[in-house]
């Protein structure tokens, strides 16, 4: 190749032999993905080869010149049921496969470690469980399944891990999930795939996956202080839910200890599963999530809490299981003079004499 | 190659282009622009939607250059934004939609029917104007500052979250859809009513079972992208709050009513396209296509289905996971009649006498891409696969297939073989089939490794990406470059045909279509007396009698 200067020439070399042509597969469901793709590229491969090899042998055997005079022939009900069964049939079996796949991708196992994630233009904001907060990161552990929690604060986005070949879009006013378990330590993509305006393709990070001792590491390293439960304690009493749901005789909200995953019963009649979405539009839009036997007094928190803030709400009755601090918080506020600013010393004694679970 | 040909051209020494011809019977820009006959209204499209089609070319060229390199150098982010906004609005709603129904739909329709004119001519001009006027205010938007909701609009960014020019686009569009309305409604007032006696559905050439299929998406389909046009316009100037979460609204709702139109929509775009292919690849290998029957009810097939599988587009979107299993299977089910088409016309060569003239090459082009469209598509359609493809570069690079490799491949082969019909001349045989070819290995050089982009994660609408993203991204663009010289060389030898081209006389093909049986250019009233179908579509041995008939008379 001397006729091409030897620096572009080692340049082009290294570069048109260094570039990916498939991306990493670094969870669970990747390789399974994968399978189903190679099968459709066989599939497509075969179809597009009968095809052309068809179209090829014709236009050879039936040219003008080998051919001068065509035979007129109608059709042929047993070769076009063929073309149309086969297909048919394999087909059915790229959407039974698919589907076992898709319902695979979007239903998140019971044991999953919940981290969420909030979409905004342009950077994607991730809130653990632990109070860790990333922007346009997420660090995971290797082994475990690792639900995602989704919403935008503003208009779709779409989080996309090529490498675990899983996407789901944010959007906005409801929770949307997808689960991966990733198998690779490393360093991947992070994509946001729906158009959202000018920054859409600054709306990009990185994907950590630790092992497990790094990670714990990690997330001892990266701890704000509060967990996320813990914020949305701070945030109940601010917002003054305590005055009501606080489960004293007289509440007028209803009690939220170990409301999570149960169903209840609506004003409505309808009867509703108490999970992430249910609690969010229950703080958001309380008129129209009125528990049964209770006013429709809530005024909305529309626009007063920020998308994390709910977040935060969310996973504190997530994990709420006695109302005690709840009454505890209520009776030490209650008792404190209006001039003062600290809190009382909690475990007041003429508050929790008073008080039982 | 074979060199053998189908074409049988007067004898050149003596032939004229007939002086009396639906060009030359009025002169003056008046009499072209209030004209009612359907021939001059095609010809006042296909100037028009070649002109957009430039536009949406020279849109696509700069998309390609700024993706030459992983930073956004080129174009800034928002600019970049609005140039592959316009592209797919100008592309799909000023050309795709309008290609093949609008220019030779509108051509051949009346003719193929045996009719003098489509049913409601004053219609027929009011979509012209009302698809310029469309225009018009497409052009004022991109002039004024353009717009960046990408052509799907998607709310609430569209509606909240963005200061361009929403507004006069969705009415641009709202305004297109009407012109593509009344030409479907015309379509098909004309091929109920105006068929010419003996003209049975089933003598009806596949071209007009196709357009008239598509017809019905467009009578169908279009008011629903009207009306969500129009609510995107009120929640943007009043906040009605329909799609507005905040209003208690939802915005899922508008991809559910936007995807009701524009997934009908790619049929709009693709079925008149197949009715070209079949037209060609019967005519190129003198035999009545196979499986005519199956061939046109494929296509209506197509149309109803085509009306089920809106939701394969918002798989991701957090739709249940039931309604994402109906729609996936719905798509499958879709995707068979497109299969029965391609192993239909593939048959259709079998034991034919086939040449290989530049329609029959765009043809062949036409069913080697539209296999890969199609097959990708079914990707998409299996809800697994599908997450990881979608918003990728793997759909762009699966609806160019379709609608690129597929459509624009057929709306080529198509002018290339009606042209002698509709301008009286033969366009350059050689530089045509080079033409063809060039379409095809840039075509596959531009797209192919999108595929490949996307498996690879790539999202589409990025002004930059990383790094290792960029050699793929290289050929990309180089194969753009070809595919473009290989579509400004028809506009340079069409147009030198029009004065030197060879005289073509009334049926160069040997074609057995109405069309063919009257003088190229055809005259206002398309046959000096209603022709009466005698014969069933693509007979050709009635063909050759006819002419053993005539040789024997004269």
């Amino acid at each position: 190749m001397n006729y091409i200067s030897p620096v572009l020439w080692q340049f082009l070399q290294h570069w048109m032999s260094n570039f990916p042509l498939f991306p990493p597969e670094a969870s669970k469901i990747a390789p399974q993905m994968d399978a189903l793709f190679f099968f459709m590229v066989l599939v497509s491969l075969v179809g597009l080869t009968i095809v052309i090899l068809l179209v090829l042998s014709f236009s050879i055997l039936y040219n003008k010149t080998r051919h001068p005079h065509a035979t007129q022939i109608e059709g042929s009900t047993l070769l076009e049921a063929t073309w149309t069964i086969i297909p048919l049939g394999l087909f059915l079996i790229m959407f039974v496969w698919g589907a076992l796949l898709y319902f695979r991708v979007y239903t998140p196992p019971a044991n999953a470690m919940n981290i969420y994630v909030v979409g905004k233009q342009w950077m994607w904001k991730v809130e653990h469980p632990g109070g860790q907060h990333e922007i346009n990161e997420l660090h995971v552990p290797e082994g475990v399944p690792v639900q995602l929690t989704l919403i935008s604060q503003d208009v779709f986005h779409s989080f996309s891990i090529p490498a675990f070949r899983v996407k789901r879009e944010a959007i906005p006013g409801r929770y949307t999930s997808v689960w991966f378990e990733a198998t690779r330590p490393g360093t991947y993509h992070l994509f946001c795939t729906q158009y959202c305006g000018t920054n859409h393709s600054q709306m990009i990070g990185h994907v950590v996956v630790m092992t497990p001792d790094d990670y714990k590491k990690w997330l001892a390293g990266s701890t704000s202080g509060n967990s996320l439960a813990q914020n949305g304690e701070r945030l109940f009493a601010s917002l003054s839910c305590n005055a009501c749901h606080n489960n004293t005789p007289d509440a007028r909200g209803p009690n939220l200890a170990n409301v999570y995953g149960s169903s209840i019963t609506l004003s409505s009649g309808e009867r509703v599963r108490v999970d992430d979405a249910f609690l969010r539009s229950a703080i958001l839009d309380p008129s129209e999530n009125v528990k049964q036997g209770f006013v429709p007094i809530m005024p909305t928190y529309q626009g007063q809490i920020s998308e994390e803030g709910v977040i935060s709400l969310v996973e504190y009755i997530k994990h709420l299981d006695s109302n005690y601090r709840i009454q505890q918080t209520l009776n030490t506020t209650q008792l404190l003079p209006s001039s003062e600013g600290q809190p009382a010393p909690s475990g007041n004694a003429a508050a929790s004499g008073e008080v039982k679970q | 190659m074979s060199t053998a040909t189908i074409v049988s051209l007067p004898d050149q020494s003596t032939a004229r282009v007939p002086k009396m011809n639906f060009l030359t019977r009025e002169n003056g820009l008046l009499s072209w622009l209030l004209t009612g006959d359907h021939k001059r209204i095609a010809t006042l499209y296909l100037i028009s939607i070649t002109f957009f089609f430039f536009i949406g070319g020279a849109l696509a060229g700069l998309i390609r250059l700024e993706l030459l390199t992983p930073q956004s150098d080129l174009l800034a982010m928002d600019t970049y934004n609005k140039v592959f906004t316009m592209h797919g609005i100008i592309m799909i709603f000023f050309f795709l939609v309008p290609s093949v129904p609008a220019t030779l739909g509108n051509f051949l329709i009346p003719m193929m029917v045996g009719a003098k004119d489509l049913a409601l001519p004053k219609i027929n001009l009011l979509s012209w104007y009302l698809y310029m006027i469309a225009g018009v205010m497409a052009i004022y938007t991109m002039i004024a500052g353009g717009v960046d909701t990408g052509w799907t609009f998607t709310t609430p960014l569209s509606t909240h979250y963005l200061n361009t020019h929403v507004i006069s686009t969705g009415l641009a569009i709202f305004v297109a859809g009407f012109s593509s309305i009344f030409t479907g409604l015309n379509f098909i007032v004309t091929i109920h009513k105006m068929r010419c006696p003996g003209m049975t559905w089933f003598r009806l050439p596949l071209f007009v079972w196709s357009n008239y299929a598509a017809s019905i998406l467009m009578v169908l389909g279009t008011p629903v992208l009207a009306i969500t046009l129009v609510l995107i316009v009120l929640e943007r100037t009043v906040g009605i709050g329909v799609f507005d979460p905040a209003k208690g609204g939802d915005p899922l709702l508008f991809q559910h009513l936007f995807w009701f139109y524009s997934h009908p929509a790619v049929y709009i775009m693709i079925l008149p396209g197949m009715g070209v292919i079949s037209e060609v690849v019967s005519t190129f290998s003198r035999k009545r296509v196979f499986g005519y029957t199956a061939v046109a009810f494929s296509s209506v097939a197509i149309a109803v289905f085509g009306f089920f599988v809106w939701a394969h587009h918002m798989f991701i979107m957090g739709i249940s996971n039931y309604a994402a299993l109906v729609f996936s299977l719905l798509t499958m089910l879709v995707a068979v009649p497109s299969a029965i088409k391609i192993f239909n016309w593939a048959f259709t060569l079998y034991k034919g006498s086939i040449t290989f003239e530049t329609p029959m090459l765009y043809a062949f082009g036409f069913m080697g891409l539209f296999t890969i469209g199609g097959m990708t598509g079914v990707f998409l359609g299996a809800t697994g696969t599908d997450i990881h493809l979608t918003e990728t570069y793997f759909i762009v690079a699966h609806f160019h297939f379709v609608m690129v490799g597929g459509m624009l491949m057929a709306f080529l082969s198509g002018i290339h073989f009606w042209w002698p019909k509709w301008t009286g001349r033969m366009y350059p045989e050689k530089i045509s089939q080079f033409a063809a070819v060039t379409t095809f290995i840039g075509f596959n050089l531009t797209f192919f490794p999108q595929f490949i982009l996307g498996m690879l994660g790539m999202p589409r609408r990025y002004a930059s990406y990383p790094p290792e993203f960029q050699v793929l991204n290289v050929f990309s663009t180089a194969g753009a470059t070809v595919l473009g010289v290989g579509y400004l060389l028809p506009i340079l030898y069409l147009t030198w045909s029009l004065k030197y081209g060879a005289v073509a006389g009334d049926n160069p093909w040997q074609a057995t279509g109405l069309e063919w049986m009257t003088q190229s250019p055809p005259l206002t009233e398309n046959f000096p007396q209603i022709p009466v179908m005698d014969h069933e579509a693509y007979d050709y041995e009635w063909l050759e009698r006819q002419q053993q008939q005539e040789v024997a008379s004269v």
